[in-house]
């Protein structure tokens, strides 16, 4: 057994033989709904195409919060204006059915947009009135999305929007099983992989924004602004691309989203969803790409994985103590806090990382060690 | 005519509630410099021990004056307990780190009041039990009830006794000299942690009152009140200029009315196409404004990104 682990250290540790490891890492991917579906079942297949989402929504906020350090604490809003700019689009709602291959960009466009709506005022301040503006930003959006039903129905208010297209493109739609070469695929395997073929593109353009220009400048601003603007960074402008960056990812996400539940309604985009991808990102390791896909799937099997806890309670207890949901929530407040408190880096974190920002008291005596 | 007076009392009545949020947000901004998200759960915290306290104390046939008194001071206690233990856990340690830290620190805090009270006192709206019997007063056309006139006249109570306290106290004077500099504070015989904690048990107590009234006005108390209670009041200290204590007061009763005659009117402004259910966007309309037109606030002496 150990003699195998050192063969394969070895092997993948060779630079010449690195593309096989990165082979097995690809066929294991591209297996593994099968693999899922036959040892925890179907459902768990629909748990990991949501994992997916996630891991694209925590690395739109990680751009936000990781790279730039501005604390977003409405993010789920742009993934909630992706959804519905897809869903109003393409379902009975509003009678028309635009193609998926324009709505995606769409949906990403309008985010943005919302993303500088939203940044452009606010973005010249200082970080904590961000978190604020943004916090009310997100109950904001779902007010609107939860009346917009009168005088004129648009969103169809709290009920929802039904019968949302599935991801089609020519006449290839994702919502009927397809054969191919004996192996079936059912819509949950087909969303699998365009859902993981969005995520790779999604970590593949933030490695590469990381040590990019924008990137440094991004790191430099949250490390030291005003050091940054000495150096000639126009810190407004970099962080308002970090938001509308942050915000396509979001509404990109949204939009897959929508078309994979056919379904999108106010209730998939409370505070709550928000706190939770920003869980995602912080107790993965801010900043760090593969510390925050890791955040991303613990904390989506986390709850489905706490299910299981209700049933436990029963046996144990006699009666349902705790609610599952609610025990989600205390520990993601515990983690926060204890993170900050313990490991403020996370649990990969990143190599070149303090935190964010300039210290919080700029009064403080030189020389205090921090 | 009439609407409008009623809607301008009905506004004062709910800013003072707000301005004496807004104090445990602004004093804490003031001098730490951070946003204590969790005081509005505090707030909460207090609305619902106050409401579980009426329940037990009127249900055992204690006089109403007295089940007031008592379900206050129950939710200043249980208050204040937990403003200084979590600024103890979760801000000291954090006081020299970088600023996304304590603010992260707070929103977990936060989340951990919302569902530790979710727990405790389950997710359904809590009925408040009617101990008082309203009186009817009438003002210039505008109907006033006797909760509403005593909840604007101790909130006022409360903070002119803050404004005189921070003004004429030594601990007032130690309090301004932290938020001005804490170091040289330090050098000048001031114990700066001291000083913090007492301003978190200052803000907390206030807090806890505002909570007691919040139930007596709206009858009502839920596990989630705290976060659109504790968003307005943050909105209220920053219109006055957040760090202000006496624009934290003006902001909030600014507020109140703002959104009062707003929800009132806009109605009959746009048709009948936006109703009241929109109430709850003034608060942010007007934070996302001053932030945009006069970021210090109305009353902050501070300019640029200090605000």
């Amino acid at each position: 057994m150990t003699a195998a682990t050192t063969a394969i250290r070895s092997l993948a540790g060779n630079p010449r033989y690195r593309w096989l490891t990165w082979f097995a890492i690809a066929l294991l991917l591209l297996a593994a709904p099968f693999l899922i579906e036959m040892t925890l079942g179907r459902s768990w297949v629909r748990i990991t195409d949501v994992a997916l989402l996630f891991i694209m929504l925590a690395l739109g906020l990680n751009i936000v919060v990781g790279f730039a350090g501005l604390l977003d604490l409405g993010y789920i809003a742009f993934f909630a204006v992706g959804a519905y700019s897809y869903a109003l689009l393409a379902s009975p709602q509003l009678g028309v059915h635009w193609p998926f291959l324009l709505l995606l960009p769409l949906g990403a466009a309008v985010a943005a947009l919302f993303g500088i709506l939203l940044g452009g005022p606010t973005l010249r301040l200082r970080g904590d009135y961000l978190a604020i503006v943004t916090l009310g930003f997100g109950e904001i959006i779902r007010v609107f999305l939860n009346n917009l039903n009168r005088p004129v129905n648009i969103t169809n208010g709290p009920q929802g929007i039904t019968l949302i297209d599935p991801l089609q493109v020519g006449g290839f739609s994702l919502a009927q099983s397809h054969t191919v070469a004996g192996l079936t695929f059912s819509p949950v395997h087909s969303y699998y992989f365009v859902f993981l073929a969005c995520a790779v593109l999604s970590i593949i353009i933030s490695l590469r924004l990381e040590n990019s220009r924008i990137g440094r400048a991004w790191v430099a601003i949250r490390d030291d602004e005003l050091a940054a603007s000495a150096m000639g960074i126009n810190t407004r402008n970099v962080k308002l691309l970090a938001f509308a960056m942050g915000a396509t990812f979001g509404g990109v996400a949204g939009g897959l989203f929508a078309s994979f539940q056919g379904f999108v309604s106010p209730e998939s985009f409370h505070l709550i969803d928000s706190i939770m991808v920003l869980c995602m990102v912080v107790l993965g390791g801010m900043g760090n790409v593969a510390g925050v896909v890791l955040g991303a799937v613990l904390l989506t099997a986390l709850p489905e994985a706490l299910r299981y806890v209700g049933p436990l309670q029963q046996s144990w207890f006699g009666e349902v103590i705790i609610d599952p949901a609610d025990l989600r929530m205390l520990l993601f407040g515990l983690a926060l806090v204890l993170m900050m408190l313990l490991r403020p880096s996370g649990i990969w974190p990143s190599r070149r990382r303090r935190v964010a920002g300039p210290p919080a008291n700029d009064t403080e005596v030189p020389g205090v060690a921090r | 005519m009439e609407i409008f007076a009623q809607q301008l009392v009905n506004g004062l009545v709910l800013g003072s509630i707000y301005a004496l949020v807004a104090l445990g947000y602004t004093m804490v901004y003031g001098i730490l410099g951070l946003i204590n998200f969790a005081h509005g759960d505090i707030t909460m915290i207090g609305a619902l021990v106050s409401l579980t306290a009426v329940q037990l104390l009127a249900a055992a046939g204690v006089p109403a004056p007295a089940v007031l008194v008592l379900a206050g001071g129950a939710a200043i206690v249980v208050c204040v307990a937990l403003g200084v233990s979590i600024e103890r856990i979760a801000y000291r340690p954090l006081r020299h780190a970088p600023r996304l830290a304590p603010l992260i620190t707070a929103i977990g805090i936060s989340i951990l009041l919302q569902y530790s009270a979710a727990l405790i006192w389950g997710k359904q709206y809590i009925p408040m039990p009617e101990i008082v019997e309203p009186t009817r007063i009438v003002i210039a056309g505008a109907q006033l009830t006797s909760l509403q006139v005593t909840i604007f006249l101790l909130a006022c109570a409360i903070m002119a006794g803050l404004l005189w306290f921070i003004k004429a106290s030594r601990m007032g004077r130690a309090m301004r000299a932290t938020e001005q500099n804490p170091a040289v504070a330090g050098l000048m015989g001031v114990n700066t942690n001291t000083v913090i904690a007492f301003t978190f048990v200052l803000g907390s107590a206030i807090g806890a009152i505002a909570g007691l009234m919040v139930v007596l006005y709206y009858g009502l108390g839920h596990y989630f009140m705290g976060f659109m209670l504790g968003l307005k009041a943050f909105t209220a200290a920053v219109l006055g200029g957040i760090g202000n204590v006496a624009g934290a007061v003006l902001g909030g009763l600014l507020l109140g009315v703002i959104e009062s005659l707003a929800s009132g009117y806009i109605g009959d402004l746009t048709g009948g196409v936006l109703g009241s259910n929109y109430r709850d966007i003034f608060a942010f309309l007007v934070l996302v404004l001053v932030l945009v037109l006069k970021p210090s606030g109305l009353m902050g002496q501070h300019s640029g990104d200090r605000a």
